[in-house]
């Protein structure tokens, strides 16, 4: 059995007497791609939002793997959880619009690495070393994603595949266990989106990493994913295989309506 | 440290030591009196404190309006300790009391109200600026109402001149280090750099302490140059006075803080000769540059010495890579 990265355990959250997440359990293992699908307004945003700490569930637990063993992380905020391995990118994009591209990637590295403001105030040789190597890092991943022609480049100057590139690129250098796409090919071209199904899948090979991905795209998540979780009115409605799934009836029943 | 960096600090230690020559070759000339001495210390004293507030507003996207209440805690800590102890030590202790007891108030402030946004940490802000005023107003020993008088001068120009560019360094330097790209960060998109394991509020209150601290250091040197002090000094209209250094020169732009505030200071002076109608020219001026303006001078963009005197058109690429 391979290791479990995240575990959300019978996770509930309400607004206002509306119920939008309700007693979900799911779990991601290491190296696994996972596809959360379900119709608009099913509560998949809103799940996200609870395991990366957007939200505080009303009732239900988060753990995530800390060192071989799962810690429950319910009580942490974003960053903490950022701390611990979660990355995620954002329905809609949050990049640093103000900042060039390589500074998107460098701020992404800022948790992990220690400074020093005092080092940086009087600019001593350590300083200026601990940067040239970020900086390295940081073209390097770039380099992965071939977007090193435009590391200078304002990040808001891109065009609207590369911000997403870009976002994810971020995500990435928090170096995480488990990370989290928000409809990464929202809005983006069928030329656009066949990119993105090439770079996803090369980012579980390469990063050797939990990917979990909400998309609309079908042909798209049916392309990538090991493992489907399908919501519906806040609830699991099904998980298994891609195939599984797409022959699943009450999945059907949920995008298409009943026959009759 | 590589020659390029050796060039570019050698380049800006220059251009400061010009300007030193400048202003003393002037007064040996006669072209600055007195009168424009004091004008470049007050000059200078507004610039320490813009850009605090700079660091504040532009850099951390905190609005803050409370700059008059720090800057109080520095001028009556050293009004109080230099009367008290009339030396240099007393005046130098006296400025490292200010501070730090400025960055204990901001520290204190600023964690519960760095939460609010926008407005809401305006208002907050201002609030705290006027309790410290009516504090300082109704306490004993800052002698009520009246204030301090005859405190003992320690300030010159190149005195000023020093902790500006003192303050200019430090300023720049953290704003260009993993330090101030987290700051920024928060400025431009608290949920990403929440989301990328960046303590939001830490940095937030970084920079409201730091900025803080700047503000009582101005205080204490005014305080001390023009050796009196009062609560009517450090009213709303100086937290506003200092604002509009920050916004006319370009929220986030430090360079934009440093032209505005020698500008504002200089247009001062020559509207000194038009008697009442000294205000209303002064606020033609404000609403003219803001009506073509709107960003500020320089926008967020800095003056760089780097592209003007080492870029020879294609190394444009590596100008990011070495951010001193």
């Amino acid at each position: 059995m391979t290791k479990t990265i995240l575990k959300a355990h019978e996770l509930r959250v309400e607004f206002g007497g509306v119920t939008a997440v309700d007693k979900v359990t799911i779990e991601a293992h290491e190296n696994e791609l996972i596809g959360l699908i379900g119709p608009n307004g099913a509560g998949k945003t809103t799940l996200f939002n609870l395991l990366t700490g957007v939200y505080k569930p009303t009732s239900g637990d988060v753990f995530i793997d800390n060192h071989d063993q799962l810690s429950p992380i319910n009580q942490l905020s974003p960053y903490k959880r950022a701390q611990l391995g979660i990355a995620r990118t954002f329905q809609n994009i949050r990049l640093f619009k103000s900042r060039t591209v390589i500074e998107n990637v460098l701020i992404a590295m800022t948790a992990a690495n220690k400074s020093y403001p005092i080092q940086a105030i009087l600019r001593t040789p350590k300083f200026y070393q601990n940067e040239a190597q970020n900086r390295q890092k940081a073209m390097s991943l770039l380099e992965i994603f071939g977007m090193t022609q435009v590391a200078d480049e304002l990040a808001n100057t891109l065009p609207y595949g590369q911000q997403r590139r870009l976002e994810i690129v971020r995500a990435l250098a928090t170096t995480p266990k488990i990370l989290f796409l928000d409809e990464p090919a929202a809005g983006m071209n069928p030329q656009e989106t066949a990119e993105l199904t090439d770079l996803i899948k090369q980012i579980q090979v390469q990063f050797k990493m939990t990917i979990v991905l909400i998309e609309h795209d079908m042909k798209l998540v049916m392309a990538v994913s090991e493992r489907l979780y399908v919501l519906e009115y806040g609830k699991v409605l099904a998980t298994g295989t891609p195939k599984d799934i797409q022959n699943n009836p009450a999945v059907i029943k949920a995008y298409l309506g009943e026959e009759g | 440290m590589d020659k390029a960096h050796i060039k570019y600090t050698l380049s800006w230690a220059t251009l400061a030591l010009m300007i030193v020559i400048l202003i003393v070759v002037m007064t040996m000339f006669d072209i600055i009196g007195p009168y424009g001495l004091t004008t470049i210390v007050l000059i200078g004293i507004n610039l320490i404190a813009a850009i605090g507030l700079n660091l504040i507003i532009g850099m951390s996207g905190q609005f803050s309006l409370g700059h008059a209440g720090f800057m109080a805690i520095g001028a009556y800590a050293t009004a109080l300790i230099v009367t008290a102890v009339p030396t240099i030590f007393g005046f130098i202790m006296s400025l490292f009391v200010g501070a730090m007891l400025s960055g204990i108030v901001a520290l204190i402030v600023g964690i519960p109200t760095l939460r609010l946004r926008g407005d809401y940490l305006a208002i907050a802000t201002l609030g705290v600026s006027e309790i410290i005023r009516i504090l300082i107003m109704n306490f004993k020993f800052t002698h009520g109402p009246a204030g301090i008088f005859a405190i003992p001068s320690f300030v010159n120009w190149p005195l000023v001149f020093g902790m500006a560019v003192l303050t200019i360094i430090v300023v720049v330097n953290l704003v260009r280090s993993p330090t101030g790209r987290a700051i920024i960060a928060v400025r431009d998109n608290e949920i990403a750099a929440e989301s990328l394991g960046i303590n939001t509020t830490k940095y937030k209150v970084i920079a409201f302490v730091l900025g803080a601290v700047l503000a009582a250091l101005a205080g204490g040197l005014r305080a001390s140059f023009i050796q009196s002090v009062s609560p009517q000094d450090f009213t709303f209209m100086q937290s506003i006075t200092i604002l509009i250094i920050v916004v006319l020169g370009g929220i986030g732009s430090i360079s934009g803080t440093v032209v505005t505030a020698i500008a504002l200071g200089i247009l001062d002076v020559i509207l000194q000769n038009f008697g009442s109608l000294r205000m209303v020219i002064y606020a033609v001026v404000l609403i003219v540059v803001m009506l073509f303006r709107p960003q500020g001078l320089f926008g967020r963009s800095e003056f760089s010495l780097k592209k003007m005197l080492f870029d020879s058109g294609g190394n444009h690429d590596k100008d990011h890579s070495k951010g001193a």
